[in-house]
């Protein structure tokens, strides 16, 4: 049994290792002198930093800042994706005239707005919100209309047996059938508005932790912007296998 | 062979103005309409709002300079040798990782995970490490287009029909005729995806950084347009770099055959 719980985690022992052990040749590295130091910090002084950024920098009210406008994003675009979604499936012509379009918005680079969004919304949190609900709406829309395509042909004749008016037979049937893909839609869409938050607080040096990170740079605090930079990537990471789970509970339910 | 002697239904012409055609036109028309009437109605800023005719007047400017091409040639560049940085290093991490289920549990939640962060993120370290110049830019594009193809190559790999393999190994394939006869063919369509992603991605990353720090490519010239406060210009350079970016992406899923897969 032992070996058996040892061979399963050892997959994820070598990996971690792995990563550990390229911190301390780096280490290793930079206190022979082969990596310059004003490059590179040592990664011990980097870990050590994360105490200093998380209190001086006030971290918790960036989060929370950054986190807001996550959030304000992704309302907009649950509220709107799924309406444009549920709009191009009722009105099959619309959606033949706009699924490609929508695809194809989902491939252009829309963040390289970032100038035009800071003409008409100011050097505001209202730019990085709409950038970000711009940025991940196409995939709420395609995935609304692909959950609604894809309810089961029995769902709907079910329906149609008991009756149900056009308004009950969405509700009813149409909606919880979707609700998983549609969730998907929105996971993809949420990271999509996290990664254009960070980025574009970046970018205009304005709000939470993107802001911190161009803060830091600038300062030339280069223990503090890796510490920064790293912290930015955990969260990310937190984000992205919270909705993941959050995913899979909802279509194990469904 | 099999289809000789079969009779084929011969496919309609497709009339020229089918409605959707009809819609797309009407929805086009509306939105040019709509913004004529509020660059003209004065409750928008003339700079922030202009008219289409300035607006088109700028585009045929922008197509018409010298200077747009320049710059448009060195973002490719960057672009094209980040992507080519990038993309070698994803398709080799990916062979290593799907080729082997201990490597792929080990690593792969890494690539899994990181995959979906802000990249632009790491442009400060980029400049450290690589200068103002071309470097950061071409690093940029190299690691925002590296995850996306290392997990699709990786993807791609675990998929490949096992008797193909095994058909490989019965003729006694070298292992670097294996790689090019088996493997690769096999793989074409999660690496022409997983290239079509990073392109993406790649394009955004080299752009962001050169709306931060540099003096040449697209992302400087929308900056420059914004500092000068030239926003027909700006318009002009983001509807053309919408539709570059929209036909390469095209381009390289029909290239690709990867259309074809989504009709089947």
């Amino acid at each position: 049994m032992a070996s058996a719980g040892a061979r399963r985690f050892l997959p994820s022992v070598v990996g971690f290792s792995s990563i550990v052990l390229i911190f301390v040749v780096v280490e290793i590295l930079i206190r022979v002198g082969l990596i310059n130091r004003f490059i590179v910090p040592l990664p011990s002084d980097v870990a050590k930093s994360f105490g200093r950024v998380i209190v001086e920098e006030d971290i918790l009210h960036r989060f929370l800042l950054t986190g807001w406008e996550c959030l304000a994003a992704g309302v907009l675009l649950t509220v709107f994706g799924v309406a444009i979604g549920v709009l191009l499936h009722r009105v099959p012509l619309f959606r033949r005239a706009c699924e490609t379009w929508v695809a194809a918005m989902a491939s252009a680079p829309l963040v390289l707005a970032y100038p035009l969004f800071l003409v008409l919304f100011g050097r505001s949190a209202l730019t990085i919100i709409m950038l970000a609900f711009i940025a991940g709406l196409a995939p709420v829309i395609l995935k609304t209309i692909e959950g609604l395509s894809t309810t089961r042909r029995v769902l709907l004749d079910v329906g149609r047996s008991f009756n149900l008016t056009p308004a009950q037979q969405f509700w009813k049937i149409y909606f919880p059938s979707a609700l998983p893909t549609i969730f998907v839609g929105i996971r993809l869409g949420l990271i999509f508005a996290l990664i254009n938050v960070v980025g574009v607080e970046f970018l205009i040096n304005f709000g939470g932790l993107g802001h911190l990170i161009n803060e830091l740079a600038e300062r030339y605090d280069l223990p503090g912007t890796y510490a920064a930079i790293c912290f930015v990537v955990l969260v990310s990471v937190v984000f992205f296998m919270a909705t993941e789970r959050a995913e899979r509970w909802l279509t194990s339910a469904a | 062979m099999a289809d000789i002697g079969r009779l084929t239904r011969a496919r309609a012409a497709t009339p020229w103005l089918t409605p959707v055609t009809l819609v797309r036109v009407v929805i086009v028309l509306s939105v040019l309409v709509v913004w004529q009437v509020m660059a003209v109605s004065g409750w928008f800023y003339g700079d922030v709002v202009p008219t289409l005719r300035i607006v088109t007047v700028a585009l045929v400017k922008l197509l018409s300079s010298g200077d747009f091409y320049w710059n448009l040639w060195a973002t490719i560049q960057e672009v094209a040798i980040g992507l080519s940085i990038g993309g070698i290093a994803g398709i080799v991490a990916g062979l290593v990782v799907g080729a082997n289920k201990f490597l792929a549990k080990a690593f792969e939640p890494y690539l899994y995970y990181l995959g979906p962060t802000p990249k632009i993120i790491f442009f400060p370290v980029m400049i450290m490490w690589f200068g103002t110049g071309y470097g950061s830019k071409i690093a940029m594009g190299a690691v925002s287009c590296f995850f996306p193809i290392a997990l699709n190559v990786a993807a791609g790999m675990r998929q490949i029909d096992q008797v193909l393999i095994r058909v490989g190994q019965s003729f006694r394939a070298n292992p670097w005729q294996m790689a090019l006869k088996i493997y690769l063919p096999a793989m074409r369509h999660p690496i022409i995806n997983g290239l079509r992603l990073g392109l993406g991605v790649a394009l955004i990353g080299t752009l962001l950084a050169e709306t931060k720090i540099s003096n040449r490519g697209i992302g400087f010239m929308v900056i420059d347009a914004y500092t000068k406060f030239d926003m027909p210009r700006m318009y002009a350079i983001l509807i053309v770099l919408f539709v570059l970016a929209i036909g390469a992406n095209t381009l390289v899923a029909r290239l690709g055959g990867l259309d074809d897969i989504k009709q089947k």
